[in-house]
């Protein structure tokens, strides 16, 4: 039987090519919430907005407009699960929408077989699960309340430009702590909750160390929150904090040790899932703290 | 008490007039609305911690101070977060414009090597982040994954197609791509 709900899964790069856990996690709760993913087959890079787009915009959007018409050729809506590519999706499903540059592009993607229609949208996974699967349905699903004490990091291109974005709010937003606190968790506020990760526009391959002082200041306001873990729904933002921490710590000289959970491994624990399924044994960070806390180990 | 006035005077010859025109031409209509308030700045998380001041950027693109804005590397400790746009109280898409600004900077050849790098990985594999060593694979495959997504990394059509779209709008020329005689550094 068809899931009731069904996407273009779009992976990116990061995720597929550097945290193959968060895709091994995505894969193996999708289907408890009735989603079916449906591979965008020759997918590229979204391509990133802070690089690529930074670089030449039109090669930016004509790619991301493949991309696309690979979603529309599969008559579906994208989900993805990365802020960078999101904001690169919708910014180009919105751009794309205006007749003149489709016309534009469309003569771009002359020779590679695809066109743009403007038949498909573009949704984060927050949006899908708050709003296309909803919180009662998502909590029909959990087995295994996590108690514990989290971090949220929302991520800047989620909610940034608000324009084109479904929420209404930019500050105050709690869609991420509702869904945290949904599995039995605790959001704890911190200093800086809302600052960016420091990852982005190109920061973190060509100008490290502002980009690592950035993390640095997130970790030392977490640490004095007294978390267990930061949850994120961005891969970006998740190789920040996961990677980067070990990289601050090297650099700064600290000992920073916040284990960092994407929220579909979080919600694969709830749902029975072991930590090894959710490749929790795959973490620069040691997740081990953090699973001792909740009763149970890798 | 003498003293002396200094006036800085701005060289005619060095000013691009037209800057300003050519960005409310690509879409940042509101741009010369700015008003200097400082907004950006002072809700920027990178302007926090380095020499970049926004308002400045914005103020010297305005005035047309072509190759002083280009040549900036404030230009790029800019993480794109969007914070300025949303605060800007004359609705400014800011980030956008540093954006803009950063295509120009690289048509004017300022581009950092790793941006390079990553650029080069594009155009070779479709993936700006791709599988360049095994081990990614096994970690795929250790966590009941395929080995290589389906991604271009399993279509070696869709790479060409990445391919045939750089050549049609030169990204290939601005960076200076030449086929088989990258370093691939990233």
């Amino acid at each position: 039987m068809m899931a009731k709900h069904r996407y273009s899964f779009f992976l990116g790069c990061v995720i597929p090519n550097r945290l193959p856990q968060i895709e091994a996690a995505t894969r193996l709760v999708a289907p408890k919430l009735d989603i079916e993913l449906v591979e965008m087959k020759g997918a590229s890079c979204c391509p990133a907005p802070g690089v690529i787009k930074s670089f030449d915009k039109e090669t930016w959007l004509a790619i991301v407009a493949r991309n696309i018409a690979l979603a529309e050729e599969n008559g579906l809506d994208i989900l993805v699960l990365c802020n960078g590519c999101y904001g690169t999706l919708i910014a180009g499903v919105h751009d794309l929408k205006d007749p003149e540059t489709r016309a534009r592009v469309n003569k771009i993607l002359k020779g590679t077989g695809h066109q743009i229609k403007g038949t498909v949208t573009t949704k984060h996974l927050a949006e899908v699960l708050y709003m296309d699967i909803g919180m009662e349905a998502i909590e029909e699903t959990i087995i295994r309340p996590i108690e514990a004490r989290c971090a949220i990091h929302v991520g800047c291109h989620l909610l940034k430009p608000s324009d084109i974005r479904p929420w209404g709010v930019v500050e105050d937003f709690t869609v991420i702590d509702e869904l945290v606190e949904l599995l039995g968790a605790t959001s704890v506020d911190y200093k800086l909750k809302d600052m960016c990760c420091g990852a982005g526009g190109g920061l973190r391959s060509a100008v490290l160390d502002v980009s690592l002082d950035m993390a640095r200041e997130k970790f030392e306001a977490m640490t004095q929150a007294k978390v267990d873990c930061l949850v994120n729904v961005c891969n970006f933002c998740h190789l920040q904090f996961d990677v980067g921490q070990v990289q601050v710590n090297k650099e700064f000289g600290t000992d920073y040790q916040i284990p960092v959970l994407y929220y579909t491994q979080l919600l694969g624990l709830a749902q029975g899932f072991t930590p090894k399924e959710m490749g929790l044994d795959k973490h620069y960070i040691s997740v081990e703290p953090f699973l001792e806390k909740i009763g149970m180990s890798v | 008490m003498t003293f002396v006035l200094n006036r800085r005077i701005i060289n005619g010859s060095k000013i691009d007039s037209e800057l300003a025109e050519d960005m409310v031409k690509a879409g940042l209509d509101r741009i010369r609305s700015c008003i200097q308030c400082g907004t950006c700045t002072g809700a920027c998380p990178s302007g926090r911690r380095t020499a970049m001041r926004t308002r400045q950027l914005i103020r010297k693109a305005l005035l047309g101070f072509r190759d002083e804005v280009l040549s900036d590397p404030d230009l790029w400790v800019c993480t794109t977060c969007g914070t300025c746009t949303e605060r800007c109280p004359r609705k400014i898409d800011v980030t956008e414009a540093i954006l803009y600004l950063r295509n120009l900077a690289c048509q004017e050849g300022y581009m950092r090597p790793e941006h390079r790098g990553v650029s080069v990985k594009l155009i070779e594999t479709g993936h700006a982040v791709p599988i360049d060593d095994e081990k990614w694979s096994k970690m795929r495959e250790d966590l009941g994954l395929s080995p290589l997504p389906p991604t271009v990394h399993s279509y070696p059509k869709a790479v060409k197609e990445i391919q045939h779209i750089i050549k049609k709008t030169g990204f290939d020329k601005l960076i200076n791509y030449k086929e088989g005689k990258n370093d691939g550094k990233t």
